[in-house]
């Protein structure tokens, strides 16, 4: 008996040739899997990095008509509309949704402003206010279409979109307000054109809104309760659920924040082309999913950092400045932005392997 | 179950055919299909057919794409007109080659299709096109805008806002007419962008609305901020390219040139955003669309084309305050009378 129990007492004993080390994760050697691990754990360190890369590239082929103040903040300025509803797109996205209505909610808030200052003589901020409250409307929309009736994103915004562009046009008549009215009669609609010139740098209003909203967005993602929110729900609604998330509750007002963003993008685009313009703006969906996938956020969902949308709209905005100045066809920059996207989500596979 | 289906089939045809047959005793039926029905363009042209259809007793379906560029619907447009029983088609294509064979089925039909603003490809695939000269229009502001410059115009820096990079007709003729008009040598006037003159900065495109002639300004100037003549594809890509000059201060000593006549460009010339633009008239051509249908429908007589051209020309006037010798032009005044949108 005792010698059954000492046999029994004896497991233990072949512990001692075990490794005593702590478990965990088993580290590839090398520089590539290295690399490969930074850059997962930094998602918007490749957009970052082709940045970096074509501004240094542009710059060397086109010396100072580039690389000067005044360029580069052209680019700036004109990415900036994008940039806005790039900053929505993303928000939509992380939640493993799409947002195909962005461009429309934008023009039609933009209208929305116009209109209510000059066809029924409302104040400007108070016209202002109703578009930003359209647009988040809109949204809400979008979010309780999604949430609560269980519709994919896809085809609730693929028919918002035909929606509110037909409003657009149905309420606008098509009509465009001028850019001299704007100026005489209600020049903060044209606020976010204000420029502020440094030297030859020229930074405009929307400009300077649109970083300083992809800071916001980026403290708000990684700061709060909420942010962590919005990626649990785009990773895996149900176990956030699980977890006591409210994932309908996150959802819609994502899309309300996308609305709101949107209509933010709209009262900047008076500002940029000085006029209210119900035409303006129909590939922004397009365009603002270009970014957002050049800038490494996964189209599934829960995965990459609202900066990184930042850094693709502006490879966008580089790439289209510096091939024009080259004197290259326009077509070049389309073949060229197709080749970024399918390398964005190529690089996007790779590094996604560093944690498999 | 079989048999009632048949049955219903066949009342439905015999219903069918005796109603087509009725429209064809009632009234001439015509159709318009524009590209779009929220350009203002062809929300004018929609409001002359349906005045000149109302005038002369004709019942008039008004069809469009949804999109400029929508051929799909465009092509059903006509199969609907076709099976209505239409006697004449106006059509403003959004695909012109690609129209032909539908246009073709509508002719054989015993339709008269007349191509409205846009000529088809080749153009004798419709009876007959009611059209601006859009080289002409070109011409004359480039014309005028030269001789705005005079000796100057040795040594202008030229920036051209054009349409779309497919480089469609009406776009490729307006620039290579300024082209023309302010004499510089074409290259193939078939298309824009290979002309080998000094002057010309560059060209960009602009989709033919603010947004894209900002951007597009700005990007040229850029490669040369001296640039000092704008020819700009419509007025909506000119009052985005004043923007872009404004912002950096340049906005009074370059000249901005245009084309179209709608009136908030009319009213932009007024105001001395854009020096000269050429004004086209949407109504006219379709007013005279169907007085060409009503024509058809009564004695079978095909529309002319003006002569000297292949196309019946329903005019162009250079609209400006600023007349300069040599190129006819009417005032302000005269033009906001006459515009559209």
């Amino acid at each position: 008996m005792s010698e059954t129990a000492s046999k029994g007492q004896d497991y233990e004993s072949s512990l001692s040739r075990a490794t005593s080390s702590v478990a965990e994760f088993e580290r590839r050697k090398g520089l590539v899997p290295k690399i490969r691990g930074a850059l997962h754990s930094t998602p918007a360190l490749v957009p970052l990095i082709v940045l970096v890369l074509s501004i240094v590239v542009f710059g060397i082929l086109l010396g100072s008509k580039f690389f000067s103040p005044f360029a580069l903040t052209l680019i700036l300025q004109q990415v900036q509309i994008v940039g806005i509803v790039a900053a929505a797109q993303s928000l939509v996205i992380l939640t493993a949704g799409i947002d195909l209505s962005v461009g429309a909610i934008m023009v039609l808030s933009s209208v929305v402003m116009g209109q209510f200052t000059f066809r029924y003589g409302i104040p400007a901020p108070v016209s202002i206010l109703c578009g930003l409250a359209c647009g988040t409307l809109m949204g809400f929309i979008n979010g309780w279409l999604v949430a609560k009736v269980k519709l994919p994103p896809f085809i609730v915004t693929l028919g918002m979109w035909q929606i509110v562009l037909a409003t657009n046009f149905l309420y606008s008549a098509n009509e465009t307000i001028r850019a001299q009215e704007i100026e005489a009669q209600a020049p903060l609609l044209q606020f976010f054109g204000t420029v502020i010139a440094l030297g030859g740098a020229r930074l405009t209003y929307g400009a300077i809104f649109m970083l300083l909203l992809f800071l916001f967005l980026a403290y708000m993602l990684n700061q709060t309760a909420w942010g962590r929110h919005v990626y649990a729900v785009g990773d895996d609604k149900e176990s956030a659920e699980l977890s006591g998330i409210e994932a309908n509750k996150v959802l819609i007002s994502v899309y309300m924040a996308s609305g709101l963003i949107c209509a933010f993008a709209g009262w900047a685009l008076v500002g940029r082309i000085g006029s209210v313009s119900p035409t303006s703006g129909q590939l922004a969906n397009i365009e603002s999913i270009t970014a957002v996938v050049i800038g490494g956020i996964s189209l599934f969902g829960g995965r990459g950092a609202v900066m990184g949308s930042l850094f693709g709209a502006l490879i966008v905005g580089v790439f289209t400045l510096g091939l024009r100045l080259l004197g290259a066809d326009a077509q070049w920059t389309y073949l060229l932005i197709g080749v970024l996207i399918i390398g964005a989500v190529a690089v996007d596979q790779w590094i996604r392997k560093a944690s498999a | 179950m079989k048999k009632l289906l048949t049955g219903t089939a066949l009342a439905l045809a015999a219903f069918a055919t005796g109603a087509a047959a009725e429209s064809h005793g009632m009234a001439t039926s015509a159709c318009l299909i524009t590209k779009t029905d929220t350009n203002p363009f062809f929300v004018k042209m929609k409001e002359g057919a349906t005045a000149k259809a109302e005038e002369l007793g004709i019942e008039l379906k008004s069809f469009a794409g949804k999109v400029d560029g929508d051929h799909e619907t465009q092509v059903q447009a006509i199969e609907t007109c076709i099976a209505d029983g239409a006697k004449g088609i106006l059509l403003t294509a959004s695909d012109t080659s690609s129209i032909v064979p539908a246009v073709q089925q509508a002719r054989d039909a015993g339709i008269l299709v007349i191509a409205l603003d846009t000529p088809l490809n080749p153009i004798d695939s419709a009876d007959a096109t009611f059209a601006t000269d859009n080289f002409l229009a070109g011409e004359l502001i480039g014309k005028w805008a030269a001789a705005k410059l005079g000796d100057e115009a040795a040594n202008a820096k030229i920036a051209m806002l054009d349409l779309g990079v497919s480089q469609p007709t009406v776009g490729v003729l307006r620039d290579q007419g300024f082209l023309q008009g302010f004499g510089i040598d074409l290259g193939d006037p078939n298309k824009w962008g290979d002309e080998e003159d000094e002057r010309i900065v560059g060209n960009d495109v602009t989709a033919g609305n603010e947004e894209g002639g900002r951007k597009a300004m700005e990007n040229l100037l850029a490669k040369d901020p001296m640039i000092n003549v704008v020819y700009t594809i419509n007025e909506p890509a000119a009052a985005g390219a004043y923007e872009a000059l404004k912002s950096i201060g340049r906005e009074n000593d370059v000249l901005i040139v245009s084309v179209d006549g709608g009136c908030p460009g009319v009213q932009n010339v007024a105001d001395g955003v854009i020096g000269a633009t050429s004004q086209q008239y949407p109504l006219l051509m379709a007013s005279k669309g169907i007085e060409a249908i009503a024509a058809w429908a009564k004695d079978g007589v095909k529309p002319q084309p003006t002569e000297g051209k292949d196309f019946f020309d329903t005019g162009v006037s250079l609209v400006t305050d600023e007349p300069v010798d040599g190129v006819e032009s009417i005032s302000v005044a005269e033009g906001t009378e006459r515009c559209w949108g």
